[in-house]
């Protein structure tokens, strides 16, 4: 296991060095988009037209977070991570098309976005499910929001992050998924709760 | 004439919804803790100590612990006259939404269109229940989508009988999987209708972790899938560990002869409720949270 201090944007040998396991801190611009910014972001996409933010020079983040307006400005106050396996229908195509090589989530992925990682060189880190006070504290700056009109919490947000983390690595771009070792317990441990219940 | 005023009760709702969404009621707060000191592999422990890291910094600076501060569930029992309580509570939330902030949530089902204050259709929901007591008890659940939408009903046939119900109970658990940010509470509906049994699943949540359904043979099915399905090994935030649970509640209602409904509701590890009674004579006790109103 290795902590990663990393500056975004990241490269692909950056994210091929990352193993399933490590712990990973990043200093940079954060993107955020849930469902809605990625349907439209594959929608334009695929019309040729221009995104407003390069997801290829930041880090992805599956979060809708809490903005207070202040000023001209925004200030961050809560932005933990939301599911991502909302996005799994989405995100291979969005690793194709956009270039995100970090994705920053809760709960993991499936195997089609595993398989889409590792052919494009992207990885997948998990933060904290809830821990939404502690992110926003690693958030320097609100740089700005895209997509507003979807709403606060799937507008695309631009974050200016330090240290952002501990991030660890649930899916690597070499196939490794600790979601899927999990899994591979859990499926032992469901023979044995099916005899204690009664039900095996 | 109307023996608890308005503003006190929309000044109430507002300081509830604070509560619930900057600070975790006791029992969860415990049980969170007594989690992470059994948690021993790096993985597991890594995730409950930033659980309870953040728990201090959302009530240190009185933010929402949580950026899903969710749709808003309220359960009112009625006592004393007062005035109409949906208008009130619906601009408790506007306020709400505005002071604390909490995050606009609420969208139109098929447009998607979110008109930014958590008000629309039936949105805040409010289940009422009719009291003789002489005092007005409002609580209310903000309700995370990342474990709502782990939910699951099932008519199965009386045959399959209490092992129907660990199947389904089993079978919903593993397909949540990491995705209802354990460890998660459990509420199971038994009985009712379709309609009946689902809330019951909702009301399961608000009963304190440790309470147990009065009727034996219900708080025995408890307290048996507690016990088999908390080690499970899904762990906090899916990651592997030795606890993927907070507790297992199940409410009952009788059902048709034909029927056997069973539903399941998760609640998140951010088990959020907040209640208070107010009182004709403008007390407000606030029963979750040892410093009320504060």
């Amino acid at each position: 296991m290795t902590d990663h201090h990393l500056r975004l944007p990241v490269s692909e040998e950056d994210v091929r060095n990352l193993r399933a396991g490590d712990m990973v801190y990043l200093t940079g611009i954060l993107h955020t988009a849930r469902d809605e910014a990625h349907m439209r972001a594959l929608e334009w996409k695929n019309e040729g037209k221009e995104l407003p933010v390069r997801f290829d020079q930041g880090a992805l983040y599956h979060c809708g977070p809490i903005m207070k307006k202040e000023g001209e400005g925004w200030k961050i106050v809560a932005a933990g991570p939301t599911t991502s396996s909302r996005m799994n229908t989405l995100e291979a195509e969005f690793i194709e098309k956009t270039g995100a090589r970090l994705i920053i989530g809760k709960g993991g992925m499936n195997k089609a976005v595993g398989e889409a990682m590792r052919r494009y060189g992207a990885a997948y880190l998990a933060f904290t499910g809830g821990a939404a006070v502690l992110a926003a504290q690693r958030v320097r700056k609100v740089n700005g929001v895209h997509w507003l009109d979807l709403g606060m919490p799937e507008a695309v947000w631009v974050l200016d992050a330090e240290e952002f983390g501990p991030l660890t690595v649930g899916m690597d771009a070499g196939g490794n998924s600790l979601f899927e070792d999990v899994a591979r317990k859990i499926e032992k441990n469901a023979v044995a709760a099916r005899k204690r219940l009664g039900i095996g | 004439m109307k023996s608890i005023s308005d503003a006190l009760i929309e000044d109430t709702v507002v300081e509830l919804l604070r509560l619930a969404v900057t600070k975790l009621p006791e029992d969860v707060e415990q049980a969170l803790k007594r989690i992470f000191n059994e948690e021993s592999e790096v993985a597991s422990k890594m995730q409950m100590q930033a659980i309870l890291e953040n728990l201090r910094l959302a009530q240190q600076s009185g933010t929402p612990l949580c950026q899903d501060t969710g749709i808003l569930v309220f359960f009112v029992k009625m006592g004393p006259k007062c005035g109409n309580i949906e208008d009130i509570i619906r601009k408790a939330v506007e306020r709400g939404t505005k002071e604390i902030p909490l995050r606009p949530n609420a969208v139109h089902p098929l447009t998607r269109k979110n008109p930014g204050n958590n008000l629309g259709v039936h949105m805040p929901y409010i289940y009422y229940e009719p009291g003789s007591e002489d005092y007005l008890e409002i609580t209310v659940m903000p309700k995370g989508a990342g474990s709502e939408n782990m939910s699951q009903m099932a008519m199965l046939t009386p045959s399959s009988g209490e092992k129907g119900v660990k199947e389904f109970a089993l079978a919903t658990l593993l397909r949540a999987g990491s995705n209802p940010c354990p460890p998660v509470l459990i509420g199971m509906g038994i009985g009712g209708s379709a309609d009946i049994c689902m809330g019951l699943a909702k009301k399961a949540l608000l009963r304190p972790l440790g309470s147990h359904n009065p009727d034996p043979a219900v708080a025995s099915l408890e307290k048996e899938l507690y016990d088999a399905l908390n080690v499970i090994g899904i762990g906090p935030m899916g990651l592997g560990g030795k606890n993927t649970l907070l507790g297992f509640h199940i409410e009952h209602a009788f059902c048709h002869t034909a029927s056997h409904p069973v539903a399941i509701n998760i609640q998140c590890w951010a088990a959020r409720r907040a209640t208070a009674r107010i009182h004709p004579d403008g007390k407000v006790e606030y029963l979750t949270h040892r410093k009320g109103g504060k």
